[in-house]
């Protein structure tokens, strides 16, 4: 990351060499020393934040998390020592991470391509690539609402469970999962356009000539060199996933246990409702229903590892390649 | 059906399936504005353009479509939205407006001032502050920050002045807007430091060597030739903090209530409920036909907020561009 940051070419950007040749920051004008000084107190001052947040957390998290916590499912409880673990919320995040991916792997992989490589007729193209920005700046409690609407439809009454009265509930995983995909699709698809417009067209053109099609180009030689980009893509993904309430909480039907529906192994299960970490800490905040504060910082803890996991993850699958600062990957902030 | 797909495809095999596929995300955005508007139209349809203003309680309001027989009267759908989306906006902006004031003086920090070791600290932190879940931000609001406004930034005098109104718990609007300004700045600075890295670095430098020194530097020349990327990530930043619907909801109160600016300080610490807010606190009752149509009208208004935003953003960068060579 460092390395790229400080580019040989421009030696004005390089810190050391820049510093020797600056006057002191007292003979300035007021107002410029002025913004020296609120420049270094808004940096400082977040990573004062940041850390606040993490000690805090750490603090509360290693306080309250046990082992235990870990596997034992959740029991309705009045009390905070009665209320049981987080098993079924932390199985209800894989889940549902693992459903938001496999949907979304798809679609966002293959549209990438079909942008780039493709790309025809041309204003099909900009539809779809403006379509996916939509859906990049649509918050996320609207696309739950959208997700209620589509599986209450009794089109999708399979994908839930049908009340007696013959309203279609519309929460289950599959409904939860599909939404999820929605919210994964814009980080993965930037990812794996922008590796692929990386690509030197001497690539291809070396491929055509070898007497290859574009689709034998594409599996044979493209899609193996942006394994990378695509893997950073589902990375972004599934943080966006895991650390998403919204959906949960309206999509997932809010049960403290995972509820199969119906007696079908998997299908059931995909059918039934649950919750996550995410929902689980909202539960029992003040806010929430079961209102055990312990618990909910302890699963907070959890998904904050998780989180930091992921951002490492990206960091090791290689960010520095993509963007000169680190901070954005595809044009979305990580 | 495997066996098939190992065969080696056709060309136009091929483009028209990833076509295809490219298509379904396209049709499903598509039905995302058509079926939410359906679901918005009965309370668009009652209320016309007033939906927008002030009127009656809120509150009431919303308890009596939640509690309309099945077929709902009309008198069901009665519904100003002022309190919800004055919240918004007030929320949005306020965050929006600061974030900006903190991303722009934390790039300079980052780009210019910090040195690399420091540099090599704050990045990450930046990273981590955009990517911890809303949810978590709500938790530290409600269990750290609203009990602390409460028990010791309002005084008794501003909880009595006010007892006839509203509770003030320290559930409150500045709280939601601290926050709020805590999740988006992380975004706006990774925008506005990629552009201030790729910004013309010959112009800075021709300042300098005029004597100017690098701070005044940054601050009128290349944070002039980067206008069109701090106004895409204040864009940005703002369809974000528009849609934040779980931390709000923790910690602004939940009480369908128009902070009083005229109060003064006290302001601050009136609760506040927005747009996305909303839809969290009464998603339970989407049962309700008039309340359920209500719930929609709120996500179509924000959704056609962040379409506009976008629209608008694009539209504002177009005649700044020039000023950018990117290379």
């Amino acid at each position: 990351m460092s390395s790229v940051w400080v580019d040989p070419a421009r030696p004005g950007r390089d810190m050391k060499s820049g510093r020797g040749r600056r006057s002191s920051p007292r003979e300035w004008r007021w107002s410029d020393r002025l913004a020296l000084s609120l420049a270094w107190i808004a940096g400082i001052g977040l990573c004062l934040i940041a850390a606040a947040i993490v000690l805090y957390m750490g603090y509360q998290g290693i306080q309250y998390l046990r082992p235990s916590l870990l596997i034992s499912h959740p029991q309705a409880s009045t009390s905070q020592s009665g209320s049981g673990g987080f098993l079924d919320p932390l199985e209800g995040t894989a889940l549902l991470t693992l459903i938001g991916i496999v949907l979304a792997a798809p679609l966002a992989v293959g549209s990438a391509i079909w942008i780039s490589e493709y790309g025809r007729p041309g204003w099909l193209a900009r539809i779809v690539e403006s379509s996916i920005e939509v859906v990049a700046g649509t918050p996320d409690i609207v696309i739950a609402l959208f997700g209620l609407v589509i599986f209450q439809l009794h089109l999708f009454a399979a994908f839930s469970f049908t009340a007696s009265t013959g309203g279609v509930f519309g929460q289950s995983f599959i409904a939860a999962g599909a939404m999820m995909s929605l919210i994964a699709i814009p980080p993965l698809f930037a990812a794996t356009r922008d590796g692929l417009q990386a690509i030197p067209a001497h690539m291809r053109e070396a491929a055509f000539a070898l007497g290859k099609t574009r689709i034998a180009t594409i599996r044979r030689v493209l899609l193996p060199s942006v394994r990378s980009n695509i893997a950073t893509g589902v990375t972004l993904g599934i943080s966006r996933i895991i650390g998403d309430t919204a959906i949960v909480v309206l999509l997932l039907g809010g049960t403290l246990r995972i509820e199969p529906q119906g007696s079908v192994p998997v299908v059931g299960l995909l059918r039934g409702t649950g919750a996550t970490l995410t929902s689980y800490v909202y539960d029992n905040s003040p806010a929430g229903e079961s209102g055990a504060p312990q618990k909910a910082y302890a699963a907070a803890f959890l998904l904050m590892i998780f989180v930091l996991g992921l951002n490492l993850l990206v960091d090791r699958i290689g960010r520095s390649e993509a963007d000169s600062t680190g901070l954005t990957v595809a044009g979305a902030v990580v | 059906m495997l066996e098939q797909l190992r065969k080696p495809w056709s060309d136009r095999r091929a483009e028209l399936s990833l076509g295809a596929v490219s298509l379904i995300v396209a049709v499903v955005v598509v039905a995302m504005v058509v079926f939410v508007a359906i679901k918005a139209w009965p309370t668009l349809e009652h209320n016309g353009l007033s939906w927008l203003g002030p009127g009656g309680s809120l509150e009431g309001q919303i308890s009596n479509a939640y509690s309309a027989p099945a077929p709902a009267p009309a008198s069901a759908f009665h519904l100003r939205a002022w309190p919800l989306v004055f919240g918004t906006l007030v929320t949005t902006g306020v965050a929006v407006a600061l974030g900006l004031v903190i991303a722009v003086l934390s790039s300079i920090f980052i780009v210019e001032l910090a040195p690399a070791r420091l540099r090599r600290i704050v990045i990450p932190v930046i990273r981590l502050l955009a990517s911890v879940p809303s949810v978590i931000y709500g938790l530290i609001g409600i269990l750290v920050l609203v009990p602390f406004v409460g028990s010791h930034l309002i005084s008794p005098g501003e909880k009595n002045s006010l007892q006839n109104v509203v509770e003030l718990t320290g559930a409150s609007i500045g709280v939601a807007i601290v926050i709020l300004t805590v999740m988006i700045t992380p975004i706006m600075i990774a925008l506005i430091c990629e552009a201030l890295i790729s910004a013309p670095n010959s112009w800075r430098e021709g300042a300098i060597a005029l004597g100017v020194n690098p701070v005044r530097a940054m601050l009128a020349v290349t944070l002039k030739a980067i206008r069109g990327a701090i106004v895409a990530a204040a864009v940005l930043a703002g369809a974000r903090a528009l849609g934040e619907a779980i931390m709000i909801s923790m910690v602004s109160g939940s009480r369908d209530f128009a902070p009083r600016i005229g109060d003064g300080v006290t302001f601050l610490f009136e609760p506040v409920r927005t747009l996305a807010s909303a839809i969290v606190d009464y998603h339970e009752g989407v049962g309700a036909p008039a309340l359920k149509s209500a719930l929609y009208a709120f996500a179509l208004l924000m959704l056609f907020s962040a379409l506009v935003l976008s629209v608008g953003g694009y539209l504002i960068k177009l005649p700044l561009r020039r000023y950018q060579t990117r290379g």
